[in-house]
């Protein structure tokens, strides 16, 4: 992060001029040294696909609210939207971190295998559906079904969640500061232990959260009555 | 903001607008000719002939809407008994509907929008799931006095809501699913329920999906399904408020950058103007 910047790292990109398909193939057509090259987008204007599928180590600043499934199949980038982010933000992300300075439309995360997705602001219904092993980090609120089938993973709310939190959930864990509306299908509250406040002020930390006490949250998890749990095949679930 | 949705509905297209209200005592229709070519100066004299007064009318593309000196149910009975072969699209007050089949690109230049200016307007642009692609099925669907409607996603009981509403005297033009939802409101509101009342009620007896917008004559309100099927975001400045499928149709709009941006809950009624849920 400290390395200085040379002119030639800094990428610009205009999206009231170009099109989106033009910046995701400059974007894919691969780094140009070794050093993070640092690219801002403007005008996105709710524009869908900004910045997906990424492979390279870019550091990617979006100023404005992006369309759907902006950051989808993100490898290695690491993304800052300043703005809202529509349906589908970051789906399938493998790795890298995605950072959205506002809200996110439904289904943030969805399938997300790696990687780090932090929203600042509420994420509405369906956040982190089917995940399977990213992290996110909410500072305000997730709508209803949230986590919904998520398999592995993490998923932290510093505010609400909806209704029916983790329903049909497999081995992702939860964790909520706030209340939960109702949880759903085979979702229960775990006991917080010790491993459980050290990922947790982990996680918070890497999402730069440095103001909510790991003390505070609840962790909700899987009652493992609903799908076909073998403690001996747990390690193939994680 | 029509047009940058227009491939979210590429198959039609409409809009309602608020604007130039008729004088007391006199009411604003929109109507359509499917058959093209009618002389709307001579309607305009007929009118003029019954009322007794000058009906001022403006054409606009295969529609035209005239302010008649007579109470909107007058018009709408005389209209339907010597002008059955045209399509009544709105009644009120303020509001002009205009839609047709066909690419929202064209409409939009066909019908001259940049024209028209008002206090509010609903635009849609249709992708047709459960019927046909005609004007007939093109939303808004008109639902009372100064009312529509506009609706996305699809509901799954609307044949057996049609037949109840028909028994209650409410008519049908289509055979869309979209009007059935027009259709129980305007009946709900003939009932005496309030926009709210109305609007909640579809909370209980309509089954599917739908994100509804719904004009009204000095605002708008809206409601998604308990499930949030289909998508809404809504964005607020000083000086507008505007909802729309996605937040790059308000991109267009004068400081859609600094609005307050959000997305409206499920099953949670939302409205502006006098009719404002407190």
């Amino acid at each position: 992060m400290a390395t200085p910047l040379t002119q030639e790292a800094l990428i610009t990109f205009d999206l009231a001029t170009g099109t989106v398909r033009e910046l995701n193939q400059l974007l894919h057509e691969g780094h140009p040294d070794s050093a993070p090259a640092r690219v801002v987008i403007s005008n996105p204007s709710g524009k869908h696909a900004i910045a997906v599928g990424l492979n390279s180590p870019y550091e990617v600043e979006i100023d404005g609210h992006v369309g759907y499934y902006c950051a989808g199949m993100n490898q290695l980038a690491s993304l800052r939207v300043r703005g809202n982010c529509g349906v589908g933000v970051a789906e399938n992300m493998m790795s890298g971190k995605v950072m959205i300075e506002g809200s996110a439309s439904q289904s943030a995360g969805a399938s997300a295998h790696g990687g780090l997705l932090v929203i600042h602001g509420d994420a509405s219904a369906r956040c982190g559906i089917s995940l399977k092993g990213a992290d996110i980090v909410v500072r305000g609120s997730v709508g209803h079904m949230t986590a919904f089938m998520a398999q592995s993973g993490r998923i932290v709310v510093l505010g609400d969640a909806g209704d029916s939190l983790g329903d049909s959930l497999y081995e992702a864990r939860l964790y909520v500061r706030g209340s939960a509306a109702s949880l759903g299908a085979d979702c229960m509250e775990k006991e917080m232990r010790d491993e459980h406040l050290a990922e947790l002020r982990e996680l918070l930390e890497r999402a730069g959260v440095d103001d909510a006490d790991p003390a505070n949250f609840r962790r909700y998890g899987s009652a493992r009555q609903l799908y076909n749990f073998h403690v001996e095949h747990l390690g193939s679930y994680g | 903001m029509l047009a940058q949705l227009a491939d979210r509905g590429p198959d039609s297209a409409g809009v309602a607008f608020y604007r130039q209200p008729a004088p007391p005592g006199a009411c604003k229709v929109s109507l359509h000719s499917p058959g093209g070519g009618p002389d709307w100066a001579e309607l305009g004299a007929e009118l003029e002939r019954s009322f007794g007064a000058p009906a001022p009318h403006r054409p606009r593309a295969t529609h035209a809407t005239f302010v008649i000196a007579a109470e909107p149910d007058d018009a709408q009975a005389w209209l339907a008994e010597y002008h059955p072969e045209l399509t009544l699209m709105s009644a009120g007050r303020s509001i002009e509907i205009y839609k047709e089949a066909g690419s929202p690109l064209q409409f939009v230049r066909r019908f001259a929008l940049q024209e028209l200016e008002g206090t509010h307007a609903l635009g849609h642009t249709r992708m047709a799931t459960e019927s046909r692609v005609t004007t007939d099925h093109s939303h808004p669907f008109s639902t009372g006095l100064d009312l529509c409607l506009v609706h996305n996603g699809s509901l799954s009981n609307h044949n057996l809501l049609r037949r109840a509403l028909s028994r209650e005297g409410i008519r049908f033009r289509t055979d869309c699913d979209s009007e059935v939802a027009a259709g129980y409101l305007t009946w709900r509101l003939r009932e005496g329920a309030s926009l709210e009342q109305a609007l909640e009620g579809c909370l209980d007896d309509l089954d599917g999906f739908y994100t509804f917008a719904v004009g009204t004559a000095d605002g708008f309100a809206v409601l998604r399904d308990p499930i949030a099927c289909k998508p809404a975001v809504m964005a607020e400045t000083d000086e507008w408020v505007a909802m729309a499928s996605e937040y790059r149709a308000i991109a267009v709009l004068p400081g859609a950058e600094q609005a307050e941006t959000w997305e409206p809950e499920p099953g949670r009624v939302y409205s502006w103007g006098m009719a404002a849920v407190p």
